[in-house]
């Protein structure tokens, strides 16, 4: 695997939109290459040599290629844009669209993400070890077709909306999640192991939600459905299990009814 | 002598009245009196008489007083600081025409800007919810003709759409609602026991922020299944009762605000409340519709969605339209300092958004156009006051219900003023040349 | 530079009989002239196909619903919009383009006039407002009568004249073109929540039945000498055994005679008659009934229809036939949304997507070409998606293809994941004929300007018509290598004219021209009765005033084409 190591030098003014720092976009290319990408400052299109300092090179395929990315990057967007494969490491924290639209590869975020983080996610791994902003792993606006697949994992807290539209793929939240968990999810699997506030599996018709720590409040679509002992990320324990949304449509399989299912850590 | 012009529309709120009078002197330079609006409706026109009216544009100076320049000047000045900006940001639009705001989308297309209009700290999430689920809904004569179910959700038109039940909603006798008030049964969902609220026939005093979680249990209901004995305060039977009265009626309509578009859950409660009405039409008819507030915010966002794409938060800046709220919406924009010069029109959001937005103004090159004082005036850099839209001037408008309608000019604008439009097609014919476009 | 010399190219005219040959076409002043100075500008058009512009005679691209379809599908341009370049303002929006995008779309196609489908009266403004923004092509918009009160009481009581005199008077008061009526009575049942699935389903309260409103409206429209004859989308659109609802229907037309000043034969148009050639009991035997439906229209010469061609894209639904769409919403669950209009209409939007794994579209997709290539007398079938409804215009290009292509369509069978059901349930695997260029002419200009009542003005290259011209980048002389060279020369003209203007040159937008809307002055006797139940509706029932309803003012339309009618005398 080549590496590319990115480190910004001139921060911007305003905020930076770099939707060509991905494996794919690097692949094939030398660091003097690489510094004639585009980026985007307000209606500004500049070189990326412009802002950070490029060193190393790529791998002839993006699948060979590890990008590192350096200093300040919190006023950065799109880091991770659609990447499907190879890896990217960003040593801090940054803004909004971390790993959005991926479909491959292993991305890591050692700081903070903010909101938007995995849109609509078809594959690959996202790991942010801080916090994650509003919309982590959700649909893109209107779009009934959110994450279909990969993983996503977040060591600390998560803000609301996550999951929206999910179809598939697997979320981890180590901390705790705010307001809107899966709504109108039809598939995939959240993990919060912290508190959950309110509206959690609104308008879900599929998938599957643990919470390890506490609701505030339930969504009345929920109906109490028993207790049941499972084994949820190497945690053994006692869940209480609610089906919902008790107020959306039901789709069948092989003539029985489908539910949502809700487990919360008694 | 006076004159009266007759079937003059009212350019206040999304209602959008056009049955109003409005007596003028013979030389039309004097509006005089107003018929058949509501006090609100009546203070738009006659305040537009004010004597001490600023008429001429005026650029803030350095030691905090103000001096008169030309429009002339004006122009030059907001063309130079759209055409320099990286990211500048057009927003507001709600209370002028669709002609001045197609225009606004010129400039703002040849400067790679963003704009926005009011929908962005109102029913924006409405929009957003009907982009996740849509909207059965219908004009507002079908409700006046039709409806025997009326719910005012999170909404209290007694205040903000003062004629909405007269004309439209409540008191009507229409085709197949003969019996007028008598025929309809009311609902108010509202934490508040308001002025609305105290006409209904049941009212939900709903706890703040589970408008979402009641929302929910009434399609609970609907499919009669369990639901724990309160929801969001409700008992579970006066749920039950809500649920049964709707369903029982033969054309039901739900009616809502920012009680329920910007309170916990935003778009996601107006998401369920379409949900909502979409399970209603099931075992009845039933429709749903926004409250919108100025009178041609739902203008804005026809006019940007067939030009754009988009009925909100466009952000032009790679020459091309793109859309996510919470990334291209200005509050957003503003609050994170991602935004270099303010371009403000039709709407005054001085005074609406959250303070950390407008501390910016004071850091950023800024514009505001409006006939009147006011706190976004107050910060702008430049303030350049035009004609009063639908009282000096005409143009089309769209009504909460999408219908447009002409409003009418029924009095000269004071002296060498000039309206929206014609300033802004100066404004544009400069940022053509400075940026040598075609 | 107003004269110009097309020269050289193959032409295909309809009007003239023209089928091939090498001939020059001379424009000057914005007409097709005998012959030009020698001063005018040369078009080279040797081993080109050179054509009239093409005449799009129903789709739904300006008005509330359209509107409303972009403002609520913003992931139908994420990641596709295009760039404001030169003279071409930015655009974008694949099944529901913007405004600025579906002029540019369409002339670059060689299109040069199209009609918007339905307008409800209530929003002609809206509708206007969308046309005057669509750069380049001269468009019309059809106000929809099938469900509107007026009519409905008037042809109660089979008053024929009175129904003239209102639609004389909507058409005028909102700059319409022609009758249009959609699912006539079921949308009225709808605000109701109700339909009319058949032509005899009583309206509810009006106590009128489809039949009646059908028949009526035709006697109505040749009473008044309209430039187009009813234009009509039937009850009981899209559901399998349709099919007898629209033969139903067209029986409505039998015994009529189209009367008017426009060289219009037809008094029927059926407007996207894939979507009503539907036989079978359910989805599972869904099958085609393309060649019933041709039948009795090859056999009734005062019918045109037009195809509604799927073309397996995802896309947006959207038609005043609001209890369809609710229906729709049902079967896949996306996104619904509705806008009942008081006394006048409906109509609803669901996105769709025409999967080629899923039998039903597939064999939709079948009847679509099945119905031209049945259909004897291409002067009365034109070529259609109901954009976007079975798919998005910028397909038309790919429709060509098919139709003009045996291979291509075979190809596409081939690759149908329920291939042999899309054979057994139709009869597409048996239609080996190939459209020609001329026929294709026929299908896509000199047919619909006839129907449309244009025909003097245009779809097609005789002199005195408007020089609205299309050079194709096709040469009929060499055989067809790949049927997906025929796609990609009707996707991009060499050239394109309108009304004398060069607007496309190599595929570029080089001038915005000067549109037109056009719309229909019908004058008729003084009618007091008519202007009083109008009074009056507006006095109790609208919920906006008379005085405000009409579409005046030059911001609307800002450049009227209008269409003469007199009907005083009748």
């Amino acid at each position: 695997m080549e590496t590319v190591i990115i480190t910004m030098k001139n921060p911007p003014a305003l905020y930076l939109e770099a939707d060509n720092v991905s494996p794919d976009a690097f692949a094939g290319k030398t660091a003097a290459q690489i510094a004639e990408l585009h980026v985007h400052e307000g209606n500004v299109t500049s070189t990326f040599g412009k802002y950070f300092d490029v060193s190393g090179h790529a791998g002839a395929t993006a699948a060979d290629t590890k990008i590192i990315v350096k200093g300040d990057v919190k006023k950065v967007k799109y880091l991770g844009f659609k990447m499907s494969a190879g890896e990217l490491v960003v040593e801090g924290s940054t803004d909004q669209y971390a790993g959005a639209w991926m479909t491959g590869g292993k991305m890591l975020v050692k700081g903070n993400a903010d909101a938007f983080a995995g849109t609509a996610m078809k594959g690959g791994e996202l790991t942010i070890e801080g916090n994650a902003g509003n919309y982590l792993g959700a649909a893109y606006r209107g779009d009934w077709r959110g994450m279909s697949g990969g993983r996503i994992l977040v060591k600390g807290n998560a803000g609301s909306d996550i999951g929206m539209y999910m179809l598939g793929g697997e979320m981890i939240i180590n901390g705790n999640a705010d307001v809107h968990v899966c709504t109108h999810a039809e598939g995939g699997k959240v993990i919060i192991k912290g508190n959950a506030k309110s509206k959690v599996g609104g308008q879900m018709v599929d998938g599957t939600i643990y919470v390890f720590g506490s609701i505030d409040t339930m969504m009345p679509g929920f109906k109490p459905a028993g207790e049941i002992e499972l084994e949820v990320d190497g945690v053994k324990a006692k869940f209480a299990h609610y089906i919902g949304d008790m107020g959306e449509r039901h789709k069948k399989k092989k003539g029985q009814i489908v539910y949502a299912n809700l487990y919360k850590k008694i | 002598m006076t004159k009266t012009i007759t079937d003059v529309i009212c350019p206040f709120c999304g209602t959008l009245c056009d049955d109003l009078e409005v007596v003028v002197s013979d030389d039309g330079k004097q509006l005089l009196e107003v018929y058949n609006a509501c006090v609100i409706g009546t203070e738009k026109f006659l305040h537009s008489q004010s004597k001490d009216r600023v008429t001429r544009p005026r650029l803030h100076q350095p030691d905090g007083t103000w001096k008169e320049i030309s429009y002339d000047e004006a122009a030059e000045y907001t063309a130079q600081m759209l055409a320099k900006a990286k990211k500048p940001l057009m927003y507001g639009w709600s209370s002028t025409n669709c002609e001045a705001q197609s225009v606004g989308n010129e400039i703002a297309e040849i400067t790679r800007a963003c704009c926005d209009n009011t929908a962005a700290v109102c029913h924006g999430t409405t929009l957003i919810a009907v982009q996740d689920i849509g909207l059965p809904s219908c004009t507002l004569g079908e409700i006046k003709n039709r409806a025997d179910r009326i719910i005012f959700w999170g909404c209290n038109p007694a205040h903000a759409h003062p004629r909405h039940m007269s004309r439209y909603s409540i008191f009507p006798r229409g085709f197949f609602t003969g019996k007028g008030q008598m025929s309809r049964k009311m609902i108010v969902v509202d934490p508040r026991v308001t002025d609305t609220a105290k006409m209904a026939d049941v009212h939900l005093q709903v706890e703040q922020g589970k408008d979402y979680e009641l929302l929910n249990a009434l399609r609970v209901a609907f499919r009669s299944e369990w639901l724990p004995d309160f929801v969001a305060g409700i008992p579970k039977e006066k749920i039950r009762e809500a649920a049964d009265m709707m369903k029982s009626g033969r054309f039901g309509i739900i009616f809502f605000g920012m009680g329920v578009t910007q309170s916990l859950g935003k778009n996601h409660n107006i998401d369920e409340a379409i949900a909502v009405t979409k399970d209603l039409n099931e075992y009845t008819k039933f429709s749903i519709m926004p409250m919108r507030g100025h009178y041609n915010v739902t203008g804005s966002g026809e006019v940007f969605a067939w030009q754009f794409g988009f009925p909100y938060s466009v952000d032009l800046t790679r020459g091309f339209a793109r859309y996510n709220p919470g990334d291209t919406s200005s509050i957003d924009l503003l609050v994170r300092g991602e935004v270099d010069a303010m371009f403000t029109i039709g709407s005054d959001p001085g005074a609406h958004f959250p303070i950390s937005a407008v501390r910016q103004f004071a850091h950023l090159p800024s514009v505001c156009i409006d006939p009147h004082l006011t706190p976004t005036s107050g910060v702008s850099k430049l303030h350049v006051p035009v004609a009063f839209n639908g009282v000096e001037t005409g143009g089309n408008c769209y009504r909460m219900d999408n219908v447009p309608i002409d409003c009418r000019k029924v009095v000269e604008p004071p002296e060498g003023m000039l309206t929206d439009e014609q300033f802004l097609i100066k404004v544009r014919d400069r940022v053509r040349q400075l940026k040598g476009a075609a | 530079m107003s004269e110009y010399i097309i020269k050289n190219g193959h032409v295909f005219d309809p009007v003239q009989g023209i089928k091939g040959d090498k001939k020059d076409i001379a424009i000057k002043d914005g007409k097709i002239v005998d012959k030009v100075g020698s001063g005018a500008k040369v078009i080279d058009a040797t081993g080109k196909t050179v054509m009239a512009g093409a005449v799009e005679i129903h789709a739904h691209i300006a008005g509330p619903k359209v509107n409303m379809g972009r403002i609520y599908r913003p992931e139908d341009k994420l990641f596709t919009c295009t760039p404001t370049k030169g003279m071409e303002r930015m655009g974008g929006g694949n099944s529901i383009p913007t405004t600025f995008k579906t002029g540019y779309e369409y002339a670059k196609m060689g299109y040069t006039t199209a009609m918007e489908a339905a307008m409800p009266p209530l929003f002609s403004r809206h509708v206007h407002e969308e046309i005057r923004d669509t750069p380049i092509i001269d468009e019309g918009a059809f106000p929809v009568f099938g469900n509107n009160w007026f009519v409905m009481e008037y042809l109660k009581n089979k008053e024929i004249e009175n129904t003239a005199a209102y639609i004389a008077w909507l058409i005028r008061v909102t700059k319409g073109y022609a009758v249009k009526v959609v699912n006539p009575g079921g949308t009225e049942a709808w605000a109701w929540g109700l339909n009319c699935l058949s032509v005899n389903d009583p309206v509810p309260y009006f106590d009128i039945t489809p039949a009646e409103i059908i028949t009526g409206l035709i006697e109505a429209n040749e009473y008044l000498g309209l430039p187009h004859s009813l234009h009509i989308h039937p009850n009981n659109l899209g559901n399998p055994g349709c099919y007898e609802t629209t033969l139903d229907t067209l029986k409505l037309a039998e015994g009529f005679k189209a009367k008017n000043k426009f060289g219009r034969e037809q008094v029927m148009h059926l407007t996207h008659s894939q979507f009503h050639s539907y036989g079978g009991t359910n989805w599972g035997d869904f099958e085609s009934k393309a060649k019933e439906v041709t039948d009795y229209v090859n056999s009734h010469k005062n019918i045109t229809i037009d195809t509604g061609n799927v073309t397996l894209d995802e896309t947006t639904t959207m038609t005043a036939d609001g209890p369809f769409e609710h229906h729709l919403t049902g079967l896949n669950n996306l996104k619904w949304a509705n806008i009942d209009v008081e006394l006048e209409t409906g109509s609803g939007v669901v996105p769709y997507i025409y999967s080629p794994n899923i039998s039903v579209c597939a064999i939709q997709w079948a009847i679509g070409l099945e119905i031209p290539l049945m259909m004897k007398d291409p002067m009365r079938c034109y070529i259609t998606t109901d954009h976007p409804n079975a798919g998005p215009f910028t397909r038309y290009p790919r429709v060509i293809k098919w139709l003009m292509s045996a291979k291509a369509r075979e190809a596409q069978v081939n690759a149908f994941k329920h291939k042999d059901k899309v054979l057994s349930q139709t009869s597409i695997g048996s239609l080996d004929r190939e459209i020609s260029l001329y026929e294709l002419a026929q299908m896509t200009r000199a047919g619909p300007a006839k129907s449309l009542g244009l025909a003097s003005m245009c779809g097609g290259l005789k002199p005195g018509m408007d020089a609205d011209v299309a050079v194709y980048n096709f040469n009929p002389d060499k055989p067809v290598a790949n049927p997906d060279d025929i796609e990609l020369a009707f996707s991009r003209c060499a050239h394109v004219f309108k009304s004398g203007v060069e607007v496309v040159t190599n595929g570029e937008i080089v001038s915005n021209g000067h549109k037109r809307t056009l719309w229909v002055n019908v004058k008729v006797k003084d009618n007091p009765q008519v202007m009083r139940d109008i009074n009056e509706k507006f006095l109790k029932y609208y919920s906006m005033t008379q005085a405000n309803y009409e579409a005046l003012g030059h911001h609307f339309v800002p450049n009227p084409y209008t269409l003469e009618v007199d009907a005083t005398q009748v």
